[in-house]
Formats: structure tokens, C-alpha cells, sequence
């Protein structure tokens, strides 16, 4: 795709003017998309409650186009991570976002969905989404508010608007699935057989190690 | 009282002579039991003196002793504080006989105890891993046990003081993430468990001959995790039989957020906020319980004042819960949206002053150990008085009106998952699902707490047990708390919010307390054990939503599919306080 695209250069002539408009096909592009995002319905924990507030008349987050949410993440745009996530729902949550046809955002709700939060020493907790899928935007809060989860939402907005055809990750070349999580002994990342292998030989080692110093001391 | 329980020491020591000795230990009440002797104590307990409800059961690692125990809160259900007995194991075989035969009730409670601590329960019918999966190393609430995270056995982190040296935890970690493996462990050859004992419980069912010759295919049908339907994370695997439901699983501990790991290394007042997350509907009627169970081991009673904002706040909850909830299963009926938007508006109203008192709509951490933290700010009395007298009774009404002769509500409700008075109690099923089935017991009259005694209310009681009652009695119950908030409302006096000096870190003597309140959504529990040092040594949550769904299977056999929607809708729960 040329540069000229976004540079049009065109003089529309005095008679059309009003009816014809020019813009940048990044424009036209950005602009449909930013203006009806559609949020997969997916609440994980509390902050899935302050979501559907934020959706309930009050708030009534159809102002900015988001009002139709998806059961289907089929149909969805946006993924609002929306709550704790856990071992045990990770590797759901990956495949639901695998599942998620493009151009898809996501957005970290919440500060357990963006670093574990108050639960992040838990020993079933993923401290942070994004360990496992991209996130766009985090919102601090616990819960954070209908109206800091607006902004978090025009910020995603922003960043759209910021956004080229030319650049965003998934019109690459070889953009990629993300492996699911498997549930091992504790959740495994399958980028990372080699490293868990590598750390439970040596984590063996030790023990076999450490067994056999206090025989050998008292011998 | 005390005679009451002369009465049973003496039967119960007396005819289970050796097998039932009382409990000694200092700040400790209740009985020990042989483990052998468990079920024949249970059984006698429920049928000749009438403990017929299995309130809460749990475990607790003693790890310096070497012992592990389980406890077991039984009650009448007619009302009346609980019986506690205790089973002591050794810990490297820690095995006790299942009360499932007696109280079936224990079912899904047994399989946390197993899941979460270890110990095995022999003769129960399923006992699998309930909240984490099968595979997983170890039995997290041992207390030699160590999360990937781990730190130090209790807070504060040293790493935290001002002059300690701050680390982040995840670069202290070889993989930089929460999470640790096994040594020797391969996972190129690892088997995942998967769902394989799942679906092998709830294959092929015999079906019941419903008089027709036709021959059909069971098919298993999964729900969830993420499903409209669920309120969250939660997950069902049915069988189905056509479009009846033959045998019914729940699987959960997809929000399992290690509640009870966590307050053991929490100092007691760190806790609070954190019961804030677990019904996160209700987070005042939680602070509530927490409290009262702390205040019990400490002796302590909030003043006047105090225990008047903690009665207001509490109904307040209620009437938040309910609205939500009548909402959300006008949701699952299929009114989508509508209703919940005409109750949240009223939430909202609420949550406002919730704000106002506590700084935080949602997750309010109000409470304190002998009071409350803070006292109204200036117009939220007359606020609330707006509320309590004019707007909530008319909306409520409205609500009512909108709703309950609704054809669709009645035709999809009447006789749908019924649950019978005697089924409710055995399964140990609290709060408006044990009401809407005919048995009135509610902890605010059946073991009355803070100033409950002195309103006049009464308790809200339906006997068909099924959906529709269910939705009914929740209207009933607003009512009540409309009129309790009335009385609360005018009598408020002045005067302190907080017994003594608000502490930080507070001396909670050693001994174990139960403290229980009538949640929105049952009999919400919190079983503390101190050491006498700044951390509990156990802290467990008598979950309603989790112990609720121990009936829903009862309730969804021989019920259509689509029904199933309806009655977890109607049972009310929510995935933060199931998984913990």
C-alpha cells in the first residue's frame, strides 16, 4: 500500500463541496471501527458487575456505540477482562480470544485482570492477563468505577484512532494463535515446555543432592 | 441455654463413653469424636436430638500437633446456636469416615476439604477435586504447603517495612509468573485429567421408565464457563435424556481465588476488605460476619451507635441483593434486560450511600473490629430517611406489580425445581432457597446477632419450594428489611461508632469462633482459629452460594433443560463467594 492513500491531495470542487467528502482510508477504517466496538458479555468476578452498571441506565455505555454485547465471542470486538483471572479459567480465556475473529481488543478491567491485584499472591491466580494475551488498555480500580471504566474505554477508542492498516499486528505476515494453557501440576505455558523441563531436572538435582549431604556428613 | 447443654453433655458423654470427650482446649467449645465413631454420633445427634441441619464443615491443619481436624457446626432447624464436633486425624493419614449417609448436605463441602487440605473421606460417593482441578500438586491449605509467591508465613512482609528491601515477587520466580512445578516433572508427557472422572460420574443414567417404550440416546450437554446464564464462572455438565435432565454436575473453582490461603497469611484486619470480594453483591453483610466473628474471640461489643449503622447497612445490602437478583433471573427467563434495569436504577440509589459512608460503591470495608469506620457524612441521614420511607416501599410495590402476575414468570416458575422442606434441610440449603420451601429459619430469629431482637419484622416464608416461591419470597424479604430500615432509621441514636481506639493491629486472644449472619443469600459463616499472633491460623467461609448448589442437582432432575437457566437464576448465587 502506497503513502499517497493517506495523503490525498484532492481539491474538491466548489459545487460538490457538501456533498463529497475525502478522507483517508485509515480514517473511514478507524472510525467505523471505534464507533462500534462490541464488548463480548464475559464477566469473571466483581468488576463484571461495575461492567453491567456501566451498561445500565446511569452510566449507559451505548453512548459511545458498545451498547450491543455479545454472549459469542464470535461476534465480539473487545474483550473485557472483566474480573480475577485464574488458573483454572486461563486456558478458556485464551481460547475464547483465539476464538475472536479481527481486528480484537482487549481491555484489562480492573487491577486483578492487569496484575493479579489484591489476590496476586494467590496460588490459583494469573498475576496479570497479559502474561498470556496482549492487552491494549488496563484500567486501574478495584473495582474501578463506571466512570474510570468509560475512560478506559475512550482511551481504547484513542488508541484506534491512532491505529494505520499498514501496522496494526494482524493484517502481518504470520500472526499467530495463542498456544492455550494446559493444566499440569500447576498451568503450563506450551512456549514454555523447555524451561519447566530444564527448572524440574535441576529442581530434582537439588533434592537428590540435598538427601544425600547429611548421610554423607555423618559417614 | 446452659441447661440445654448440660442436658446433651451429659447424654452425649455419657453413651458414647471414650468416643465423645469435650473439648478442652482454651477458647475452644464443643466435643471430639473418634473418628470411627463419627457417623453413629451424627446419626443420633440428628435423630434424637434433633440436629438436623449441617450447617458448615470444614478442616483445619494443626500443624505442631501433627493433626488434622475436621469440624462440624450442626443446628436445629428450628433455630438455636450450633452443636460443634471435631474429628482429629493424624496428619500423614489423615482419613475420616464421610457424613454424606447422614447429612447429604456435606457433600460438596467434603470434597473442598479434600481438594484444599487432604484429608480423605471415606465412603462419599464422588470425592474429587472440587475447586482446583485434578492434577494439581498438593493440598494448598496445609499450612507446609507454599504458594509460588510465597514470602514469609505472615504479614506484614519484612520486605514491605520502610527499611526492608522491596522486590517484586515475580522476579524472584524462575519463570517470572505465579507458578511452580513438581521436581522430575516432564510435562511433554504429561496426561491432562481433563474432564474424564466428570463425564465417567454422569454418563449413562438408567432411566426412571417414564412409562414410553421409546428408546432414546443420553446425550451429555456442557454449560459454561462462559455462558450468559451462569452469573459468571460457572460451569454444569448434564445428562439429557430428550430435553429431561437425568443427572446433573457442577464444576466451579473457575474464580477460585484462594480467599482462605490468603487470610491465613493476612493480619486480621487486612481481612476485612478482602470479604468485601467475596459475595461482591453484599460486601457489607460480609464485613458483618467477619466482624462478629473476630469480636467473639475478642470479647468485644460495638457501642450503640455503631451497631445501628451495621444494621442499616446490612438491610441496605439486602434490599441491593434482591433487586439484583430478582433482575438477573427475569434475565434468565428471558425478559432480557428490562427488569434489571429498573432494579439497578434503585441499586444504584443505594450504592450512593454506600459511597458516601465508605468511600467505595461496591466494596465498602466498613466495618471494624468494635464498630464502624467512619459515622455519616453530613445529608445521608436524610437521604436514607427519602429512601427508606417514600422511594424503596413504592418501587418495591412497583416491582411487584410489574412482575409477579406476569404469565410468563408464573407459567415458567409455578412447580419448577421443587425442593421439599426435608430435602432443604438434609442438603444443608440456607437462606431464601431454605424459606422458599417452607422452613422459616432465619438466622436473625433463629440466633439472633447484633440488635436484630429489638425490630419488629417478620420472617418471610413460602412453601411451594419451587422457582416461583422462590422469586416471591425475595420480594417478601425487601419488604421486611424495608420496615426493619424504617425502625433502624428513627431510633438511630448518637453517640461513638467505635468501642476504644480504632487499632490496626488488633490482640485477638487464641481460640476458635464462629461467627454467622443471615446473608441476602444465606447463612453467611466465617470460622476463625487464632494462635494468639497477629495472623489466624484458620480462616474458613461458610459460603451460602457455594453450599446452595450442593441442591441443585435435586432440584434439576426430571426438569426440562431450559429450566436449569431458571433455577440457578432462582437460587441466587454468585461465583466470587462459591469459588472463594
Amino acid at each position: 500500500m502506497s503513502d499517497e492513500l493517506n495523503t490525498p491531495g484532492y481539491e474538491i470542487p466548489p459545487e460538490m463541496r457538501g456533498s463529497i467528502a475525502i478522507t483517508t482510508l485509515d480514517k473511514i477504517y478507524n472510525w467505523g471501527r471505534r464507533s462500534s466496538i462490541w464488548p463480548m458479555m464475559f464477566g469473571l468476578a466483581c468488576c463484571a458487575i461495575e461492567m453491567i452498571c456501566t451498561a445500565a441506565s446511569r452510566f449507559d455505555f451505548a453512548r459511545f456505540g458498545m451498547e450491543v454485547m455479545r454472549p459469542s465471542p464470535r461476534q465480539a470486538d473487545l474483550m473485557l477482562v472483566s474480573g480475577t483471572v485464574t488458573k483454572k479459567m486461563i486456558p478458556q480465556i485464551v481460547r475464547l480470544y483465539n476464538q475472536m475473529p479481527e481486528p480484537k481488543y482487549v481491555v484489562a478491567m480492573g487491577a486483578c485482570a492487569s496484575g493479579g491485584g489484591p489476590f496476586k499472591e494467590g496460588y490459583n491466580v494469573v498475576s496479570g492477563v497479559d502474561n498470556y494475551i496482549p492487552v491494549d488498555v488496563y484500567i486501574p480500580g478495584c473495582p474501578p468505577t463506571p466512570q474510570a471504566l468509560l475512560h478506559g474505554l475512550i482511551t481504547l477508542q484513542k488508541k484506534i484512532d491512532t491505529q494505520s492498516i499498514r501496522q496494526v499486528r494482524w493484517y502481518q505476515e504470520g500472526s499467530e494463535v495463542v498456544p492455550v494453557p494446559v493444566l499440569g501440576p500447576d498451568i503450563m505455558d506450551p512456549r514454555e515446555y523447555d524451561l519447566i523441563k530444564q527448572y524440574t531436572t535441576e529442581k530434582l538435582l537439588k533434592e537428590q543432592a540435598s538427601a544425600e549431604t547429611p548421610a554423607g556428613q555423618s559417614a | 441455654m446452659s441447661e440445654q447443654i448440660s442436658v446433651l453433655e451429659y447424654e452425649l458423654t455419657a453413651r458414647f463413653p471414650g468416643a465423645v470427650i469435650a473439648d478442652e482446649r482454651k477458647g475452644y467449645s464443643g466435643y471430639l469424636v473418634q473418628a470411627d465413631k463419627l457417623i453413629e454420633v451424627a446419626t443420633s445427634l440428628r435423630d434424637e436430638l434433633g440436629y438436623d441441619y449441617l450447617v458448615s464443615l470444614t478442616g483445619v491443619d494443626y500443624l505442631p500437633e501433627g493433626k488434622m481436624e475436621t469440624v462440624y457446626h450442626l443446628c436445629r432447624s428450628t433455630g438455636g446456636s450450633p452443636l460443634v464436633i471435631k474429628v482429629q486425624v493424624p496428619r500423614d493419614q489423615a482419613v475420616v469416615p464421610s457424613l454424606v449417609p447422614v447429612y447429604p448436605g456435606a457433600e460438596l463441602q467434603e470434597r473442598e476439604v479434600w481438594d484444599l487440605l487432604g484429608i480423605r473421606f471415606e465412603g462419599h460417593p464422588d470425592l474429587r477435586r472440587i475447586l482446583l482441578w485434578e492434577g494439581f500438586y498438593g493440598h494448598p491449605l496445609r499450612k507446609d504447603w507454599r504458594e509460588p509467591y510465597y514470602e514469609e508465613e505472615g504479614k506484614p512482609f519484612k520486605s514491605r517495612w520502610p527499611d526492608g528491601h522491596v522486590y517484586r515477587a515475580e522476579d524472584k520466580n524462575p519463570f517470572h509468573k505465579n507458578v511452580d512445578y513438581p521436581a522430575g516433572f516432564n510435562p511433554e508427557t504429561w496426561v491432562p485429567e481433563a474432564d474424564a472422572a466428570l463425564y465417567a460420574g454422569i454418563g449413562k443414567i438408567q432411566s426412571s421408565g417414564n412409562g414410553s417404550d421409546l428408546q432414546t440416546e443420553q446425550v451429555v450437554v456442557n454449560l459454561g464457563p462462559q455462558h450468559p446464564s451462569t452469573h459468571g464462572v460457572f460451569r454444569m455438565a448434564v445428562t439429557l435424556d430428550g430435553e429431561t435432565i437425568m443427572a446433573l454436575k457442577p464444576v466451579m473453582g473457575y474464580l477460585h481465588r484462594n480467599h482462605e490461603k490468603i487470610g491465613e497469611r493476612n493480619t486480621f484486619l487486612q481481612n476485612m476488605p478482602f470479604t468485601d470480594r467475596l459475595d461482591y453483591f453484599s460486601s457489607m453483610s460480609n464485613n458483618f460476619g467477619y466482624a462478629l466473628a473476630v469480636e467473639k474471640l475478642m470479647g468485644i461489643k460495638p457501642p450503640e451507635r455503631a451497631e445501628y449503622l451495621r444494621v442499616i447497612m446490612a438491610e441496605f445490602t439486602r434490599i441491593c441483593n434482591h433487586l439484583a437478583a430478582i433482575g438477573f433471573f427475569l434475565n434468565d427467563l428471558g425478559a432480557y434486560f428490562t427488569p434489571v434495569l429498573y432494579a439497578l436504577e434503585e441499586r444504584e440509589l443505594i450504592l450512593d450511600i454506600f459511597e458516601a459512608v465508605s468511600g467505595s460503591r461496591m466494596m465498602c470495608n466498613y466495618f471494624r473490629f468494635g464498630g464502624v469506620a467512619r459515622d455519616l457524612p453530613e445529608g445521608i441521614y436524610e437521604k436514607m430517611r427519602k429512601l427508606v420511607y417514600d422511594r424503596l416501599p413504592r418501587k418495591i410495590d412497583e416491582l411487584d406489580r410489574y412482575l409477579t402476575n406476569n404469565e410468563i414468570v408464573r407459567a415458567r416458575g409455578e412447580g419448577v425445581g421443587v425442593l421439599t422442606p426435608q430435602q432443604a434441610i438434609a442438603l444443608s440449603a440456607a437462606g431464601p432457597l431454605l424459606r422458599a420451601s417452607g422452613v422459616p429459619y432465619d438466622l436473625r430469629r433463629a440466633d439472633p446477632y447484633s440488635i436484630y431482637d429489638r425490630f419488629d419484622f417478620d420472617v418471610a416464608v413460602r412453601y411451594h419450594g419451587d422457582i416461583y416461591d422462590r422469586y416471591l419470597i425475595r420480594i417478601d424479604e425487601m419488604r421486611q428489611s424495608v420496615r426493619i430500615l424504617q425502625q433502624a432509621v428513627r431510633d438511630l441514636p448518637d453517640g461513638p461508632i467505635q468501642e476504644g481506639k480504632p487499632q490496626y493491629q488488633v490482640r485477638v486472644p487464641a481460640g476458635e469462633s464462629y461467627g454467622r449472619v443471615e446473608g441476602p443469600k444465606g447463612e453467611l459463616g466465617f470460622y476463625v482459629v487464632s494462635n494468639g499472633k497477629a495472623n489466624p491460623w484458620r480462616y474458613h467461609v461458610r459460603a451460602p452460594s457455594f453450599i446452595n448448589l450442593t441442591a441443585l442437582e435435586t432440584m434439576c432432575v426430571g426438569n426440562k433443560v431450559a429450566d436449569v437457566v431458571a433455577i440457578l437464576g432462582s437460587i441466587d448465587i454468585v461465583l466470587g463467594e462459591t469459588d472463594r
